[in-house]
């Protein structure tokens, strides 16, 4: 009976739709696109062809005032190479990309795997755990900026009364000490998010598989090597993308714990580019910085999907 | 069977350890906020003698910036889900070979870092007068909203049956009118999830804060903590009781809702 109403309005309804014309369909359709389009090219589109005119310009202070920008070539680029900074803001920014990634995927993983076990709260334990993903940047900076502190933060007054250390560290003051600091804040924000997605692509691993592992006496580690990992590969090469393309433009952490100090030991690409363009203004060379941020980012990018593509053939 | 019983509880035990010590700066961060003012470092494990000093001080130099930041991640969810949602259900329902290219797009986008973002707007802001204001904070703010919330809601409305449209359709409906009537009350949670972080992504906005705004106007309150944090420290119990005004949206979302947090850092992430 359903079915008949159905056919019915449809018969004495249908002339009406079909006669708004094919032509207002695909105009409707094209305006639930429109706005969109409209704000991606002017929040993505513009920036991109922006910065990579204002890296060819003698883009400065002086700009603001007479709105001249004379191009000069790939002098912003040169500039930026020889920069006394730029090989150790590489080196950092290598550094800190390459010690964050391992150690909150190596421990996110781990607590992963953790939670996979059945007990008690895990649920609760394990979504209470992405707190320190949720909380602002600059919130969680300032609050380890408290812990680190030198002669009072609650770090070294642990370690001392401990009497694992005899002397205060300058967590943050030292050169030598400030980028392993950095990095170990970044982990600890970067854990949650790296837990998440692990933990939902071990559940999405069918039980039956253990089960005829089990019977062919794969548990424990064989069962992790033979298993969980080649299931686990295409999330964990999400995972470590994400991390990647997220970590190599981080800003807020290492200007909220260090400002780039002490004696530029925690200067990267990032707040190198951020320095030339917003505590410099020149606009141009920041600009060149940026784009060899992207040019790094989509180098990634490109690895990643042809690891996923040959993952795919096999 | 005890046997496994005791399994489970050591491993329960084991996890409200590693909650323990994962979330013991949340923990530090409240209780320096309720140390007497002065030295806040020198505080002991616990808030043995609460004193709301640092909340007075950090609501009288930083309730104006916590409404500014309310109002700017407000405005950001709304323009971020009335641009994104029918984009959308475009993405996920019509079919076009411009669908893979809008996604790749997107997935490109992802890739330019904010300060990219922030160098190009802010000599455009320059230009039109859109810097040290809440209506420029707002649309910077969208290039994280946006993208994202398509994200979120086109892998919902993935699952939507093609039949409960084409129903409305066929009973004479336009294409607008089953979109609002049929599509957007059933993605409903969908709307939340992305709502949420959106909220939450320009609640915690620190770098167009910091490059788009040079002096009054607008500050939120992020750039209100860098702001504490910029020279010595002299009051920890001020800097900390804004930082935990500042989380409050997070605890929030977490507790209130969890299911949707869960969701959205999987969907906008993997799919």
């Amino acid at each position: 009976m359903a079915d008949g109403t159905l056919t019915r309005t449809a018969v004495r309804r249908w002339p009406r739709a079909a006669g708004r014309g094919r032509r207002g369909e695909e105009l409707t359709k094209i305006l639930f696109v429109l706005p969109a389009a409209v704000a991606m090219v002017a929040l993505f589109g513009y920036p991109v062809v922006k910065n990579l005119l204002m890296s060819l310009q003698d883009y400065g202070l002086r700009t603001f005032f007479t709105g001249e920008a004379p191009f000069v070539g790939l002098a912003n680029y040169t500039a930026m190479v020889k920069d006394q900074l730029f090989s150790q803001a590489m080196v950092n920014t290598g550094l800190f990309t390459i010690g964050s990634i391992a150690f909150q995927f190596a421990i996110g993983l781990g607590l992963a795997l953790f939670f996979r076990r059945r007990f008690p709260l895990s649920g609760f334990l394990r979504s209470m755990l992405l707190l320190p993903w949720l909380l602002p940047l600059i919130v969680s900076s300032a609050t380890w900026r408290s812990i680190l502190e030198q002669d009072n933060g609650i770090l070294n007054r642990t370690l001392i009364g401990a009497g694992l250390l005899d002397d205060p560290v300058p967590w943050l003051n030292s050169p030598s000490v400030a980028l392993i600091a950095v990095i170990g804040v970044n982990v600890w924000i970067g854990i949650p998010f790296n837990v998440t997605l692990l933990y939902s692509g071990l559940t999405e691993i069918p039980d039956e598989l253990y089960e005829a592992g089990q019977l062919d006496g794969a548990t424990g580690w064989s069962a992790f090597v033979h298993i969980t990992w080649p299931n686990l590969r295409a999330v964990a090469s999400v995972v470590l993308m994400l991390g990647v393309v997220y970590t190599i433009k981080v800003l807020d952490i290492i200007l909220g714990l260090t400002g780039g100090g002490p004696a530029n030991a925690t200067q990267t690409l990032a707040t190198q580019s951020y320095e030339r363009s917003f505590v410099d203004f020149k606009f141009g060379e920041g600009a060149a910085l940026s784009n060899l941020l992207i040019a790094l980012s989509f180098l990634f990018a490109i690895f990643y999907l042809r690891g996923t593509r040959r993952a795919v053939d096999e | 069977m005890t046997d496994s019983t005791v399994r489970r509880v050591v491993f329960s035990v084991l996890g409200v350890l590693i909650l323990v010590v994962m979330l013991f700066p949340v923990y530090w961060m409240v209780n320096a906020s309720l140390q007497p003012s002065g030295n806040t470092l020198t505080a002991g494990l616990l808030p043995l003698d609460p004193s709301f000093s640092g909340y007075r001080r950090a609501l009288d130099e930083q309730g104006g910036n916590l409404v500014t930041s309310l109002i700017i991640a407000t405005g950001t969810v709304v323009l971020s889900l009335l641009i994104a949602t029918p984009c959308a259900y475009a993405l996920s329902q019509f079919r076009s070979r411009w669908v893979s290219i809008g996604l790749l797009a997107i997935l490109i986008s992802q890739m330019i870092p904010g300060i990219v973002i922030a160098n190009a707007l802010y000599t455009a802001y320059e230009r039109i007068g859109l810097l040290n204001s809440i209506p420029g904070l707002i649309l910077a703010n969208c290039s994280s909203g946006i993208p994202f919330a398509i994200l979120i809601l086109r892998s919902f409305m993935l699952s939507l049956p093609p039949s409960l449209v084409e129903a409305a359709r066929v009973d004479g409906a336009g294409l607008v009118r089953a979109f609002v009537a049929i599509v957007l009350p059933i993605s409903k949670n969908s709307l939340i999830t992305a709502g949420l972080f959106g909220f939450l992504f320009s609640w915690s906005d620190f770098l167009f804060a910091l490059t788009l705004t040079t002096k009054g106007g607008a500050r939120p309150v992020t750039l209100g903590i860098y702001q504490y944090l910029g020279t010595q420290v002299q009051n920890w119990n001020a800097v900390m009781a804004t930082a935990v005004l500042s989380a409050i949206p997070a605890v929030v979302l977490l507790i209130v809702a969890q299911k949707y947090i869960a969701a959205g850092a999987v969907g906008g992430a993997v799919k």
